[in-house]
């Protein structure tokens, strides 16, 4: 019976990868453990070993071919005796995958909503695209160029070209001196980046997780967050803490935390959590060059994502100032980083049921730009929040506390704040979804503010 | 005792003596005037006094040069007033006044001077350590020749981070002297209690760090050990570490009732091993100085502490539009 190789997953959040190299062909014999393909998935390029034996019947995806969905049959392996008619019988059916999901289907939106001009960019701008990531190394290296203080400091940052390949180039680039690969110590090399930062550099500083962020979290806050002030002004720590953060994809309780809540909380400290491409790339060209310690709130699903960024010499967004990413006019939705693909599936969602809904992608979530809130609110009349970390002591729980005493009279119902679950993140594919956000969560939210 | 000790330096200048005789005694006469004051209410929370270890910081900035950088736990009025620190601005921060280091906003344990290459004032045990060798990282970076003294006390030293940074000090060959200030107590807890460790400066050669057991109550061999530890660090060699075997006459803090030793003990440490007493000994025995001149310096200190006293007085207390600035830089 012929044997259908598929695709792999290859890391938690892949999807898709390419099928970069076939290193057999057909006709060959191969046993257990021999490297078949180099697949190359989002993070990195990785071999591919075969793990029953026998003879390579027939290659079905081309070498070089992009976009190959996890469990698509690549190839087929003929058992003892089989010949090669065998594999033409095994058909190259595409399995599917779970992991993708189905298409929303267009549905013709009775109200409008508008996509209004970007106030990061002037209109007509030339635009290029990017995934997440790309414009996160984007934004780093013309920093790095342009400044040579600028260094960056992790685990798996350079020789392996970043646990993420965020920093994938980057020692080619710059070097050793410039991208340092740190022994797995994140307490230590933490307050090592402080101390630098306090002595006169800017140091981009990379948790491979936000979640290992919690062994440096006294030099986070004591030592970099508070230094201004107890120093009467003197010295403080310009510099970058930065990596993925929230849940990936069936990491479990350790690895899928959202800190937002928890750094906005601080005084001298900056907090910012991009959305898009042009969110990561111009925040962070701005979180490099402020003088005080930024947390840099990445998302791993997010780094794959396509967006447009403007394609200009030095493109950098403000801290401080919302995006309003649709206009609407019967609620408003104010979530940021990745809770905007909740926001925005909501809204088309809404739309449909004739429910005009504003959403607002934070970016910057200390300092927060309440104003644009409270300008949205008082014109809507009511709000949801929305973000992937727990309900108590959330950052949607501040901004209502914010809209109820500097806007309470313009309410027309209460602030509903949409958040994960107030459960460890369990592993199960099925309750991960549960423990998560969902789309009809704050489409059904909506509607309960909106009396529908 | 002393007098052997003047016989073993037939190096050391009258006039480097007498240095090093006006630096301890200015540190014990703030301390004990900080001691007072706090006595008297007019310094708050926590003030962690330096009396019995001033041949540490003494010693070691004789070795250091120009630019050269220190960092500390909360046990740092020493440190700041050997390295040049203003003790009027030293003495007004212990007040919480506008005059201080941090305009009142940091007090006892959280102080900084950029010009005197100070870098604090920690108060998370053993934060310091890191924060060190980052100071010491970015001078590497820079090429600019300088060293790090980076102190912690045998307290500290039982801390994770302490180890994780030897390990990338000596990976990256970073320009830092590790200070362990033993000075055998953590708050109460002996180090008897604590480890058993036979030392704490042969913990680095886990990571090959070189170092060394220095009699921190004896300036002069603090100093020599400095000049060792420096010229490694300088020629590029790595960190280096200093075990400095010292005591505390005072209490942890002003509020320690310090029943985890006997009286004795102390009283037999000021008479026997005093830092202060041994160079006074060596300068009389060896004719350097006259009892008046000695007093003439007693005095010249007294003045200067009790300016510094007068000064955290009438230095007012900062505005409270204070309150929300120095928050974040550029705000």
């Amino acid at each position: 019976m012929a044997i259908e190789i598929l695709m792999p997953a290859l890391s938690p959040t892949m999807e898709e990868g390419t099928l970069a190299k076939w290193l057999v062909k057909e006709g060959d014999t191969v046993s257990s453990g021999d490297i078949l393909a180099e697949i190359e998935t989002d993070k990195a390029t990785m071999e591919f070993e075969a793990v029953d034996e026998g003879v390579i019947g027939k290659i079905l995806i081309a070498a070089g071919t992009e976009g190959v969905k996890v469990n698509t049959a690549i190839a087929v392996l003929l058992e003892d005796g089989e010949d090669a008619s065998a594999a033409v019988a095994a058909a190259p059916v595409e399995a599917a995958s779970p992991a993708a999901a189905k298409a929303p289907a267009e549905a013709k939106a009775p109200v409008s909503t508008s996509v209004p001009q970007s106030p990061d960019w002037a209109e007509g701008t030339k635009m290029k695209q990017m995934t997440v990531r790309e414009a996160l190394r984007e934004a780093m290296s013309e920093e790095m160029r342009r400044d040579e203080t600028v260094y960056m400091m992790g685990e798996e940052v350079g020789e392996y070209q970043g646990a993420y390949k965020i920093s994938q180039g980057m020692l080619d680039e710059f070097g050793p001196k410039r991208v340092v690969d740190t022994p797995i110590t994140e307490h230590g090399f933490a307050g090592i980046a402080v101390g630098s930062a306090m002595a006169g550099l800017r140091p981009i500083v990379e948790f491979m997780t936000f979640n290992f962020a919690m062994q440096a979290v006294d030099h986070i806050i004591n030592s970099a967050a508070k230094t201004l002030y107890m120093s009467g002004g003197q010295m403080g720590a310009p510099m970058v803490f930065r990596g993925p953060n929230g849940a990936a994809a069936r990491v479990g309780a350790q690895h899928s935390q959202d800190y937002a809540a928890w750094y906005m909380q601080i005084p001298g400290l900056k907090v910012v959590m991009p959305y898009s491409a042009a969110d990561a790339k111009g925040l962070m060209k701005t979180a490099i060059r402020d003088n005080n310690p930024v947390i840099f709130l990445e998302n791993e699903i997010m780094y794959g994502k396509t967006f447009d960024v403007p394609d200009v010499e030095d493109f950098t967004i403000p801290f401080g100032k919302a995006k309003i990413e649709r206009e609407g006019s019967d609620v408003t939705i104010v979530t940021f980083g990745i809770g905007m693909t909740y926001a925005l599936a909501a809204a088309d969602k809404l739309a449909e049921d004739g429910i005009s809904a504003e959403v607002i992608n934070l970016r910057s979530i200390r300092p927060m730009d309440t104003e644009t809130i409270l300008a949205s609110v008082r014109k809507t009349n009511r709000c949801v929040t929305v973000e992937e970390g727990w309900p108590q002591g959330s950052v949607g729980g501040y901004i209502s506390s914010v809209i109820m005493q500097e806007a309470f009279d313009y309410l027309d119902a209460p602030v509903i704040v949409c958040t994960g679950k107030d459960v460890p993140m369990p592993y199960a594919a099925n309750l991960e979804k549960h423990a998560l956000l969902t789309a009809d969560e704050v489409v059904d939210a909506c509607k309960k503010v909106t009396y529908r | 005792m002393s007098a052997k000790k003047a016989d073993a330096k037939p190096n050391v200048s009258a006039e480097e003596l007498m240095g090093h005789y006006r630096e301890m005694l200015l540190i014990r006469r703030f301390e004990e005037k900080a001691g007072q004051l706090y006595g008297m209410g007019l310094i708050g929370g926590f003030c962690h006094l330096y009396i019995g270890q001033e041949a540490v910081v003494v010693g070691l900035e004789a070795a250091a040069e120009e630019g050269d950088k220190r960092v500390t736990s909360y046990r740092d009025h020493g440190h700041m007033l050997a390295c040049g620190m203003d003790p009027k601005g030293v003495m007004a921060e212990l007040t919480g006044r506008t005059g201080g280091y941090s305009k009142g906003k940091g007090g006892s344990m959280h102080m900084f001077s950029k010009e005197k290459h100070f870098y604090g004032g920690h108060g998370i045990v053993a934060a310091q350590v890191p924060l060190g060798a980052g100071l010491a990282f970015a001078d590497k970076y820079l090429g600019n020749g300088r060293v790090t003294f980076a102190y912690f006390g045998d307290g500290a030293a039982n801390q994770g981070q302490v180890y994780e940074t030897y390990n990338m000090a000596e990976l990256w060959d970073l320009p830092v002297v590790f200070v362990i200030e033993n000075n055998q107590y953590a708050m109460g807890m002996s180090v008897k209690r604590s480890t058993k460790s036979p030392s704490l400066w042969e913990r680095g050669a886990a990571y090959g760090i070189p170092g060394e057991e220095v009699d921190g109550m004896d300036v002069l061999a603090v100093k020599e050990a400095g000049e060792r530890a420096v010229a490694h660090c300088r020629a590029g060699k790595g960190p280096y570490i200093l075990e400095v075997k010292t005591y505390r006459y005072r209490g942890h803090s002003m509020s320690d009732p310090a029943k985890y030793r006997t009286r004795e003990e102390v009283q037999k440490m000021k008479d026997e091993r005093d830092p202060i007493e041994q160079i006074r000994d060596m300068l009389l025995t060896g004719k350097h100085a006259t009892e008046d001149d000695l007093k003439a310096i007693d005095k010249e200190i007294k003045a200067i502490v009790n300016e510094s006293a007068e000064f955290s007085k009438t230095s007012p207390e900062p505005d409270l539009s204070e309150l929300w600035t120095d928050i974040y830089a550029d705000q």
